[in-house]
């Protein structure tokens, strides 16, 4: 479970979080919604440590971000999965080394075990045949999925995701919505995702959080989300046509 | 305030220089980036270093011939001053500024778009230390070879003269004698120890530009072009304390 309390985040002058607090539980698929530009990335930045928070306290199952030393931090992101909305695959390694990376670094698992755990991960996210390609030599989907199984190949206790299904094809969208909530409760994971597609809110939300102007404008789960009086939600849901429709039927 | 600004960034080199010297999270993964490490920065700058180095050899030596064109002056101390010019000067400073541009350039650029394209925050959430792996290969692998690199460029160097020797310059004969009169063998502990010193600054004050870098591609070449000039300097100016205090 993480916890986050009053957290406080900005740039210079420009504050982008502006005391928000969260409960993220285990086995349980935690999405994050909000505009373009609202702060979910920093959100998920934050909530991992690549931003130094000014205000606030993030805790993993009830220790402290901020009290750990440099080597427990360590420890405790060994356990984590992190897909990043650009991706960040490491263009000059193929796909099975960007996989096997942290089994690499952080296992004693022999090579072919190694071998099989990346052709596992690769196979769950739909991809086969591109173990020895290089990142720039596939699709900006499949690149997206790449991220994916380098996130889960450790099976991480927490994952994070920025966007995971953002450039991918309705179908492989809905597949991957699927794989990150069946592995949520197959491994018993603390999963937050940043989203703004509104099928993945509706399919897999078990608690969602709208960020808006630095707040948290409300939250919920995906079938609350539709049924919700809250004027700033349905101004960001139904914003869109079929989203409408649906609730006009 | 321009001061201020230059100790913040003295400062933030010393924190990464700390942070670049923490043990290793898996050896095996550390000597594999060296030996890619030592290919790229090493083996890759031979051939330009060789060719240089050869041919500068040759020019100081038809210089020193122009100048000691006196008939008092026996033509041995020619190959002499080319051989204290090259072994003090030549071969540690400018092979090491060459290097500067070209290994500082390369290093300032990957490790900058690795920053700008989040690899090097992902190397971070996997529990990597990424300056630890990204820029401690570099650096040994270029304190180990810059000193390799700048024995075999003095080679060259003095290679050259003789070819210079043998184009007509001054006597063959001359030049072998000359080589070996006088011969100091502290110089070329000097030269090593410089060459040591430079391809340190060289590769800690590139890899500092190119992991700090914020922004995006223009920012990645406007920092590869501060590192390159930045390490040319330290060289520099590092060249002279250390003559001062290793051979004065
Ligand atoms: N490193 C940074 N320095 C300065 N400002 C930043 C930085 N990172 C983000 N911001 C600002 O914070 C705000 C929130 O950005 P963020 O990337 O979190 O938005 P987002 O909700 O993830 O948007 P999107 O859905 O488009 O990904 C933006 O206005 C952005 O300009
Ligand atoms: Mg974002």
């Amino acid at each position: 479970m993480i916890e986050v309390n009053g957290l406080k985040k900005g740039f210079g002058d420009r504050v982008i979080l502006k005391g928000i607090d969260a409960d993220f539980h285990k086995g349980r698929t935690n999405l994050i919604i909000g505009q373009s530009g609202g702060g979910k990335t920093v959100f998920l930045k934050s909530l991992v440590g690549l931003h130094d928070i000014d205000e606030g306290e993030i805790s993993y199952d009830g220790v402290a971000l901020g009290s750990l030393n440099r080597k427990e931090r360590k420890d405790l992101r060994t356990r984590m999965g992190m897909v990043f909305q650009g991706n960040a695959l490491f263009d000059s390694l193929t796909i099975e080394e960007n996989v096997t990376f942290a089994l690499n670094m952080f296992s004693d698992m022999s090579e072919s075990e190694k071998r099989d755990r990346a052709n596992f991960c690769l196979e769950r996210v739909n991809l086969k045949n591109v173990n020895q390609q290089y990142p720039a030599e596939l699709s900006g989907g499949m690149q997206k999925r790449v991220a994916i199984a380098r996130a889960i190949s450790m099976n991480p206790q927490y994952l994070f995701c920025d966007e995971p299904n953002s450039g991918l094809d309705p179908k492989t969208a809905v597949v991957i919505d699927k794989l990150l909530s069946e592995l949520t409760e197959e491994f018993n994971m603390t999963t937050v995702i940043n989203t703004h597609d509104m099928n993945s809110v509706i399919e897999i939300g078990d608690n969602i959080i709208f960020i808006k102007d630095g707040f948290k404008a409300w939250q919920g789960s995906g079938e609350e989300i539709l049924s919700t009086d809250n004027e700033d939600i349905k101004d960001f849901i139904y914003s869109s046509e079929i989203f409408r429709r649906i609730r006009n039927k | 305030m321009y001061f201020k600004r230059q100790l913040e960034s003295l400062g933030r080199y010393m924190v990464l220089l700390g942070r670049t010297f923490r043990k290793p999270e898996n050896l095996r993964m550390y000597y594999q980036a060296f030996m890619r490490d030592l290919d790229l920065l090493g083996y890759n700058s031979l051939a330009i270093v060789s060719v240089i180095s050869i041919f500068v050899g040759a020019v100081v030596t038809i210089q020193t011939a122009f100048n000691l064109d006196d008939p008092f002056i026996p033509q041995y101390y020619i190959a002499i001053a080319t051989r204290e010019s090259i072994i003090l000067e030549f071969s540690p400073t400018m092979v090491s500024l060459i290097l500067a541009g070209k290994v500082g350039s390369n290093i300032a650029s990957t490790l900058g778009s690795m920053r700008v394209s989040e690899q090097i925050d992902a190397l971070e959430v996997m529990g990597v230390n990424p300056a630890a792996y990204l820029i401690a290969p570099k650096v040994v692998s270029m304190v180990i070879f810059n000193p390799i690199l700048i024995t075999i460029s003095m080679f060259l160097g003095l290679v050259g003269g003789y070819l210079a020797s043998v184009g007509g310059v001054m006597g063959v004969d001359d030049y072998i004698y000359g080589l070996q009169l006088d011969f100091d063998a502290y110089h070329i502990t000097y030269a090593l120890i410089k060459s040591f010193v430079f391809g340190f600054l060289i590769v800690s004050i590139s890899a500092y530009f190119g992991f700090y870098v914020k922004g995006g591609a223009i920012e990645v070449g406007i920092n590869a072009t501060k590192a390159v000039v930045a390490s040319s300097v330290a060289v520099i100016v590092s060249n002279y304390f250390l003559t001062q205090i290793l051979l004065v």
